[in-house]
């Protein structure tokens, strides 16, 4: 178990290592258009190293405050604080902050930096619709995600790739308006083949960040329900919440495109179910299906 | 030049000691930290009988024998002795005692209707998984310091350095029973 929060956490540096790379190249090809490599790459990495800092130091308000959650009374909603109080002393982590999202869709996430300034939100969907077991299994994979740092590395992976999205963005608007060096430059040279592989870089870039983030995040939502099931020993309870969110067709409307990655269950639907794009739409699903999830618990 | 090449040997040797050390302490303190948070989920359990058989009282008096078992196993729980053996055996006596009360209160509509009582049971029913929880990462502690210590190189030098291996908490058969119940 600890010795897989390590792994994990090499794998988050990687991770990192392999972002910051991206990062170097798209910041290398927008010098490129700009005229100065080494200064685009240098504005790259500070830019998102300063939004990385921010990230780390704010996630958990703006994650809590976008997604409108405020605190759980300890009175009102004692059975849940009791449950989260017991599946700390069974993973040995200190309580996070209790929050409750008022939404009938049944859904919840984590968020924070690490395990001492971590909180867990709820929406009241959740609470009615779960029975105790459920709600646990439920909990326990949350605290799985603050257990085994997931929340650190996936606002840190999302921060990245909206930097990486919006330096390309950056760079494109650039070449309409201010291109014609470059044009004027290729005409002379008969093209530069450099300056042509930094446009194929600023046009994929984005796309391959977003698909690295989606794998990193599948991999980890399976991850916190294994480790959910090894935190309460007892799997059929978060199989069974499981069923009922895949059963529940209601939308998670407190939820937006940018904190969907948070959720226990995704909460945006994919394009189509037996289209075309579905296959593409996959790449970037930031959550394995369901029923796999399901299946995999199945075997435990 | 040899010389170097046996100083640093016995450089690495030294820093690889001192890591395998201080991780058989972290995993150590782990365990002992772990065993308070049994003691203070089993204490908290002790505490909140008194309040729960005087509600239970109010509704169901002549219910002798199962309130005296409860109030019997609290006070075996509160004289056992500090040993992870000791402990266990008390609190499985007690875990036994409070389903044979809780599976009772079934019979007793109006009990079941009393919001003390209902919160009481929540707060039981709580406590009860707090308690089995800390047992479990208590037993993970010791499972991890255990294995740390009697792996190869902590093994040579454990023992010398007073790195004992520790108990595990073990729950009887007798507790997992299902609760009979009389009427």
């Amino acid at each position: 178990m600890f010795e897989l929060i390590r792994a994990n956490k090499r794998r988050s540096i990687a991770l990192i290592a392999g972002f910051c790379v991206v990062l170097g190249l798209v910041g290398a090809a927008f010098g490129l258009y700009i005229g100065n490599g080494l200064l685009g790459t240098i504005v790259a990495l500070v830019f998102s190293g300063g939004m990385a800092a921010v990230s780390y130091w704010k996630a958990d308000k703006i994650a809590l405050a976008v997604s409108r959650a405020y605190p759980a009374d300890p009175v009102q909603y004692q059975r849940l604080h009791n449950l989260v109080e017991g599946l700390c002393i069974a993973s040995g982590l200190p309580k996070p902050r209790v929050y409750l999202v008022d939404d009938p869709a049944p859904n919840a996430f984590a968020t924070g930096r690490d395990p001492k300034h971590a909180a867990i939100a709820v929406t009241t969907g959740l609470l009615e619709k779960l029975n105790r077991v459920e709600l646990e299994g439920v909990l326990a994979h949350e605290l799985s995600h603050i257990r085994n740092y997931d929340i650190l590395i996936s606002t840190l992976a999302v921060t990245l790739v909206g930097a990486v999205a919006l330096l390309t963005n950056i760079a494109v608007r650039m070449m309409w308006w201010n291109g014609g060096r470059v044009n004027r430059e290729g005409d002379r040279d008969g093209g530069n083949p450099l300056a042509i592989l930094g446009l194929v870089l600023l046009i994929f870039a984005p796309i391959i960040a977003k698909a690295m983030q989606a794998t990193i995040s599948r991999k980890r939502e399976t991850l916190a329900d294994v480790s959910a099931c090894q935190m309460t020993r007892y799997p059929p309870g978060l199989i069974s919440a499981l069923e009922k969110l895949r059963d529940d067709v209601t939308v998670t409307h407190a939820a937006s495109t940018a904190t969907a990655h948070m959720w226990i269950e995704q909460p945006m639907a994919g394009v189509g179910d037996g289209g075309h794009l579905s296959r593409w739409n996959k790449m970037f699903d930031t959550h394995p299906p369901l029923q796999e999830r399901i299946a995999l618990l199945r075997e435990l | 030049m040899t010389l170097w090449i046996i100083l640093a040997i016995a450089a690495v040797v030294v820093l690889y000691v001192i890591v395998v050390y201080n991780g058989l302490i972290r995993s150590r303190n782990q365990v002992d930290n772990a065993w308070s948070q049994i003691d203070v989920q089993l204490k908290r359990r002790i505490d909140l009988i008194p309040n729960l058989i005087e509600t239970v009282k109010g509704y169901a008096a002549h219910e002798k024998s199962t309130l005296e078992a409860v109030i019997n196993a609290r006070n075996a729980a509160i004289a056992a002795p500090a040993t992870p053996a000791g402990q266990a055996i008390a609190d499985n006596m007690l875990t036994g005692a409070l389903k044979q009360l809780f599976a009772l209160s079934e019979a007793y509509p109006d009990l079941k209707a009393n919001q003390n009582f209902l919160a009481l049971q929540e707060e039981l029913t709580a406590t009860e998984g707090r308690v089995a929880y800390s047992r479990q990462f208590y037993n993970d502690s010791v499972l991890s310091y255990n294995n740390k210590r009697q792996a190869f190189p902590a093994v040579i030098f454990a023992s010398m350095l007073k790195f004992e291996n520790r108990e595990y908490f073990e729950t009887d058969e007798a507790a997992r029973e299902v609760p009979k119940v009389q009427f």
